[in-house]
């Protein structure tokens, strides 16, 4: 667990970058800094490794104050992950990872080995090994600040918006990869972001910090999304976080219609022999033979949000659940979904009411 | 000494200047200009790059970094050297010092611009993953600050095999005899072969610290890292996140 008691930081040039900050980063968890720019969540995670030294209050982790530990030390055995990768442009990729490993004395083979299996877990290929930072991609040399971070297997992780330079599409890449990677690890982590919704989407745990380094608010995503503390954190968390906030809640408890039921409305869910659902048809839309595409279907487990954002893209407003083999076992339409996601809105608001 | 009359053979390709057992030989000459030369770069260095170092490291007297280069520039060698004689005497020590006075300017202003110019992520990475200051400055800012370094390096070592003629004027050694007592004699064949001999030695020195460039920058740092990747067909986005997921 890392604590923040009472943490502030004014830079000698009069700027408070975070004030009285008070904050549990859960041990095993990922906890996300969150805000607009210059709000103080750079300053907040390097004070965590002493880069930055507090103007007062103390940080401890597992409640030893890191003040009372060597500032190398205890560096070596806190990962971080700098903005922009920071990799070392004179070293090849095995000896970026393997830097802190070789700080604390391993010899050069173990530490290439570590690398290079570090290289794998991260989604790179070996082949990238001893080739230079100059000569990798953005979004590959990132990957290659997250396995330096990793290569020393601290349990203490620090992330600086590690998924920053890349394109979306490559961003989504490594958020699922990290996620899944921290299945495995379980570190405690504190990651810093200015997008909502790579902190909605990677946190446990979400700080949302505000301009003057103050904290907005502490909570788990689905509080921000359904309960923000002041119109700052809602004004921040988005105007969809209504819908976003469907994302945790599974779609099983809603009443699935039968396969059957769609033939009232005159629409047609051409199925194949097994069973599968190949598509729509029916007045003005395909012939049976050549149906037009379904747009996709959920299972049992998959979020409200998966639910309804098929419901509304079905070309027929129907969203198709199919059961592990792919066949259909059910519909939903979504005037039926908006009736019970209103009844869910109000069972809801029944106990605090 | 003997006096020469003009002869069909220049003194550069006549066999016996080179052969001669005299300290006047050729050859000797050589050995004894590369040992002054030597001697002036290593103390110099000596001198300029801890302070380079120091200076680029920790940002404080810049000024001494910045000034040095125009003082250097400004000074007149000759003039130092007759000074330093009248203050200190004769042999190799006045020479030596004009010679290392003048190699500081280079290696220092390149060594603290080298520095300078390390990407700051760099340096914070490095004290991130835990190095200690020393080891900040030794594996990766003077690695990075290299380039630069090495071009000063080679300024000074040019400079001073150029200037070193001056030691025979205070009545040393060195390729230098060949212009002073070349002139004194009226051979001018003397004359060139002591020009021709210490521009092929410049020369020769330069291509030696490219080589030597190429050894010890890294080609992460150098470039040619980046014309390699040229050749190597690199994966596109899309790969990679194919790659990545199903790893
Ligand atoms: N070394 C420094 N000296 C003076 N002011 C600083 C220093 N470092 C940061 N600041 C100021 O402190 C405030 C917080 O900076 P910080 O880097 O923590 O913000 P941030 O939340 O990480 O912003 P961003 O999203 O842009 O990275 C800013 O106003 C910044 O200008
Ligand atoms: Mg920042």
């Amino acid at each position: 667990m890392i604590t923040f008691d009472g943490v502030s930081k004014v830079f000698p040039d009069g700027t408070v970058a975070v004030d009285d900050l008070h904050l549990e980063l859960p041990t095993g968890k990922i906890t996300v800094f969150v805000g607009p720019s210059g709000c103080g969540k750079t300053t907040s995670l390097r004070m965590i490794n002493r880069m930055v030294e507090p103007t007062s209050g103390e940080i401890l982790i597992d409640g030893v104050p890191v003040t009372t530990q060597d500032e190398a030390l205890l560096r070596r055995g806190i990962g971080y992950v700098i903005q922009h990768a920071g990799l070392f442009p004179h070293r090849t990729i095995v000896e970026n990872i393997g830097t802190v490993q070789r700080l604390t004395g391993v010899g050069r083979k173990a530490a290439r080995a570590t690398a290079i299996d570090l290289l794998r877990r991260v989604g790179l290929s070996e082949s990238l090994a001893d080739k230079y930072p100059v000569q990798l991609s953005g979004g590959q040399q990132q990957r290659v600040g997250v396995a330096r971070a990793l290569a020393a297997d601290p349990p203490v992780m620090l992330m600086d918006e590690p998924f920053s330079a890349v394109d979306p599409i490559v961003r989504e890449g490594l958020q699922a990869e990290f996620l899944r990677l921290q299945a495995e690890l379980g570190k405690t982590i504190a990651f810093v972001t200015h997008d909502i919704d790579e902190a909605i989407k990677l946190g446990d745990m979400v700080a949302v910090f505000r301009e003057g380094g103050h904290l907005a608010q502490f909570g788990s995503p689905q509080e921000l999304l359904e309960k923000p503390a002041n119109d700052f954190v809602a004004d921040f968390v988005g105007r969809d976080r209504g819908f976003r906030s469907l994302s945790f809640d599974s779609a099983d408890e809603l009443v699935i219609d039968s396969v059957a039921s769609v033939s009232t409305g005159g629409e047609i869910l051409v199925l194949d022999d097994a069973g599968r659902p190949v598509g729509w048809a029916g007045p003005g839309l395909g012939d049976t033979s050549a149906p037009i595409p379904h747009g996709g279907t959920f299972t049992r487990g998959d979020s409200l949000r998966l639910v309804t954002d098929l419901a509304i893209s079905s070309p027929v407003g129907i969203a198709v659940q199919v059961d592990v083999d792919g066949a259909a076992v059910g519909v939903i339409r979504h005037t039926s979904l908006v009736r019970q996601l209103d009844e869910r809105r109000r069972r809801r608001a029944e106990p605090t009411a | 000494m003997i006096v020469r009359l003009a002869t069909d053979t220049p003194y550069l390709l006549d066999p016996e200047n080179w052969t001669d057992s005299a300290v006047t030989s050729i050859p000797e000459l050589i050995g004894t200009h590369l040992l002054y030369t030597a001697l002036a770069l290593v103390i110099a260095a000596a001198i300029a790059i801890p302070v380079g170092l120091f200076i680029g490291h920790t940002g404080r007297l810049a000024f001494v970094a910045i000034n040095a280069g125009n003082v250097g520039r400004s000074l007149p060698t000759l003039g130092l050297i007759s000074f330093l004689v009248v203050l200190i005497g004769g042999g190799l020590f006045p020479a030596l010092i004009a010679l290392v006075i003048l190699a500081i300017p280079p290696i220092l202003t390149s060594t603290y611009a080298g520095l300078r110019a390390v990407d700051p992520a760099a340096v914070d990475a490095a004290r991130g993953m835990g190095m200690r200051e020393l080891q900040t400055v030794f594996t990766v800012e003077v690695p990075m600050a290299l380039p630069l370094m090495m071009s000063g390096l080679r300024n000074a070592a040019l400079q001073v095999v150029a200037t070193a003629t001056v030691a025979a004027y205070v009545g040393l050694g060195g390729l230098g005899r060949l212009l002073v007592d070349g002139l004194a004699l009226n051979q001018y064949d003397r004359v060139v072969a002591g020009a021709v001999l210490v521009a092929a030695l410049a020369i020769l020195i330069d291509l030696l610290a490219e080589l030597l460039q190429r050894v010890v920058v890294s080609p992460g740092v150098s470039g040619r890292a980046v014309t390699r990747r040229a050749r190597v067909a690199h994966p596109s986005p899309l790969t990679e996140v194919s790659s990545g997921t199903a790893a």
